[in-house]
C-alpha cells in the first residue's frame, strides 16, 4: 500500500512539473509587452556578455558594456521617455530564444543575425548593424582567406548556435568545425592550437584582434550578417516602437557617435559603410 | 520531440556513441588507477601514503571542468596536441579516480583488521593478503557507493561538450541552437543519458544482490 502511494505521489509530481513547464511557454505570448514596459518604465534586454565591443561583462564593476548596451539604453529612452530604464540580462546563443519566449526578457539585442528560419520563431526589427562573416588567424598563418580552409585536416573554430558555423559548411565544406561554448573559449582554443582559424562576424573578431595583437582578421567578409532586434511573435507594437526608436537614434546622430566610441580603435573598420 | 529524433537522429546517436566510448574508457582506467591509489593509502610505507593522499586531494578538490580545460588548453600549447575528446577523457579519469580511491579505501578499512592479521600469520605476504583476503571482501562492501561513482562518471562525461568532444551534450547544444527547440532537445538528451545510466544502475544492484 505504501509503495502504491509513493508511486502515485511520484506520478502527480511529474504531471505537475510537465504541466507547469508547458504553461511557461504559452502564457507569455498573450500579454502586450510594450504596455507592461510603459507601466513599469523598464525594458528588459537580453544581451551578450562575452563579446568585446558589442556586450562584454566588466568584472571590475559588474556592468555589461558595449555598443549594443549603449544603443539599447538610447532606444529605451526613445521608447519610454527620459526616465525609462534599461535592464540587461546576459544571454547566450542557446538561451536567448527560450528566455524571450517565456517572458524573462522583452527583446534580444545580442549580435543576432536576421535569418528566415529565425524569423519564423521571432519578429525582427530592421537591422541596426551590418556585419559580415570573416576569419581570425594567427599572424603569419598560411591561411589567407576562407578558401584556404577548404581542405582535409583544416580545423575551424566557432561558437555553438551561431550562424557562422553553418556558413562554413558552404564556403569550406572539407574543413572540420569545432563548436565551443562561447567566444572567449573559442579564442583560447585558437591560441592553444586546437584549430587553424576562428570564424564569426567581423565585428566580434575585430574586438578579439584589439586585445590580441598576435592575431588578425584576414580575407575580408564573405557573407552579409545584418543584426536585428528580436521580439516575441505577436508583439508587433513593441517591434514598431523599436523601429521608430532606431530611426530617431540614427537621425539624431547618436548612432554615429556610439559607432565611433566603440569602433574607432579598430584597424580597417569601414566607418563610411557603417554610418547611418 | 519526435521531430528532433527524426531530424537529428544521426547526430544524437553519434553523440551517444562518443559518450559511451568516453565513459567506458574512463570507467576502466579510473577503476584501476583509483584502486591502486586506495591500496597505496593503506600500505605501511608512509611515503606512498603521502603520495596517494596528495593525488587524491588534488584531483578530488578541483572542478572537473578546470582539469579538463587544463588538458585542452595548456598541454597542446607546450607539450603535445590532444583533441577535445582525449583531454575530456583524461580529465574524467583523473577526477573520477580520486573519488573511486576514497570509496575503495573506505571499503578496505571496513574489513576487520583481524582478517589482515590472520592472513599475515599464516605466512602470506602483505600484498598476497591484500590480493586474496582483504580486497575481495572490500569490493563487496563498496559495490553500492562504487555504483554511484560510475553513474556520476557517465553524467560527468558531459564535460566533453565544453571542449568540443562531440558527445551527447555537445550534440544537444548544437541541435538546440539549430532547431531553436531547446526544451525538446534537452528532453531527448536526458532520455538518452537515462538509456546509458539505468542499465548500469540495475547491473550494480544485481551485483550487489549476487555478491552480498
Amino acid at each position: 500500500m505504501k509503495k502504491l502511494f509513493s508511486k502515485i505521489g511520484l506520478l502527480v509530481a511529474l504531471t505537475v512539473m510537465v504541466v507547469s513547464l508547458g504553461a511557461c511557454s504559452s502564457s507569455a505570448s498573450k500579454k502586450n509587452v510594450l504596455k507592461d514596459d510603459q507601466q513599469t518604465k523598464t525594458i528588459t534586454w537580453g544581451v551578450k556578455a562575452d563579446t568585446k565591443l558589442f556586450g562584454l561583462m566588466d568584472v571590475r564593476d559588474n556592468q555589461i558594456k558595449g555598443f549594443e548596451i549603449d544603443l539599447a539604453k538610447a532606444m529605451t529612452k526613445q521608447i519610454l521617455g527620459k526616465d525609462g530604464k534599461a535592464r540587461f540580462i546576459q544571454v547566450t546563443s542557446q538561451t536567448r530564444m527560450p528566455l524571450l519566449r517565456n517572458g524573462n526578457i522583452d527583446a534580444i539585442m545580442a549580435t543576432m543575425t536576421i535569418t528566415p528560419e529565425r524569423a519564423k520563431q521571432v519578429d525582427f526589427s530592421r537591422s541596426y548593424f551590418d556585419a559580415g562573416q570573416a576569419i581570425l588567424v594567427k599572424n603569419g598563418s598560411p591561411i589567407k582567406n576562407v578558401r584556404d580552409l577548404n581542405k582535409k585536416g583544416a580545423v575551424v573554430l566557432g561558437v555553438v548556435g551561431s550562424n557562422s558555423v553553418q556558413n562554413i559548411g558552404k564556403f569550406a565544406p572539407k574543413a572540420k568545425v569545432l563548436q565551443l561554448s562561447d567566444y572567449s573559449q573559442a579564442l583560447t582554443a585558437l591560441k592553444s592550437g586546437q584549430g587553424d582559424a576562428l570564424t564569426t562576424d567581423n565585428g566580434i573578431l575585430y574586438g578579439m584582434s584589439i586585445e590580441n595583437p598576435g592575431y588578425s582578421v584576414v580575407g575580408g567578409t564573405f557573407t552579409n550578417e545584418p543584426y536585428g532586434i528580436a521580439v516575441d511573435k505577436g508583439q508587433a507594437p513593441l517591434r514598431n516602437a523599436m523601429n521608430s526608436a532606431l530611426t530617431k537614434v540614427e537621425n539624431s546622430g547618436q548612432y554615429n557617435k556610439l559607432l565611433y566610441k566603440w569602433f574607432h580603435k579598430v584597424k580597417g573598420f569601414d566607418f563610411k559603410g557603417a554610418e547611418r | 520531440m519526435i521531430s528532433i529524433f527524426q531530424n537529428y537522429g544521426g547526430a544524437l546517436l553519434y553523440g551517444l556513441g562518443q559518450t559511451l566510448l568516453c565513459s567506458i574508457i574512463a570507467l576502466v582506467f579510473a577503476l584501476i588507477i583509483g584502486s591502486g591509489f586506495a591500496i597505496l593509502e593503506v600500505v605501511p610505507n608512509k611515503f606512498f601514503r603521502v603520495i596517494a593522499k596528495i593525488y587524491i586531494e588534488v584531483f578530488r578538490n578541483i572542478p572537473l571542468l578546470v582539469i579538463t580545460m587544463f588538458f585542452y588548453v595548456v598541454i597542446p600549447m607546450y607539450i603535445v596536441e590532444i583533441s577535445g575528446f582525449v583531454s575530456g577523457t583524461i580529465g574524467l579519469i583523473l577526477y573520477s579516480s580520486a573519488f573511486i580511491a576514497e570509496t575503495v579505501r573506505s571499503g578496505i578499512q571496513s574489513v576487520d583488521p583481524g582478517q589482515m592479521e590472520g592472513a599475515r600469520s599464516t605466512g602470506l605476504s602483505f600484498w598476497q593478503s591484500m590480493r586474496y583476503i582483504v580486497l575481495p571482501q572490500a569490493f563487496r562492501y563498496v559495490i553500492p557507493p562504487l555504483g554511484n561513482q560510475f553513474i556520476n562518471l557517465v553524467k560527468n562525461s558531459s564535460v566533453l561538450a565544453f571542449v568540443a568532444g562531440f558527445d551527447l551534450m555537445y550534440q544537444g547544444n548544437v541541435i538546440a541552437s539549430d532547431s531553436l527547440q531547446s526544451m525538446s532537445t534537452y528532453l531527448c538528451v536526458g532520455i538518452l543519458y537515462l538509456i546509458l545510466t539505468l542499465p548500469l544502475s540495475y547491473y550494480m544492484r544485481y551485483l550487489e544482490k549476487k555478491l552480498a
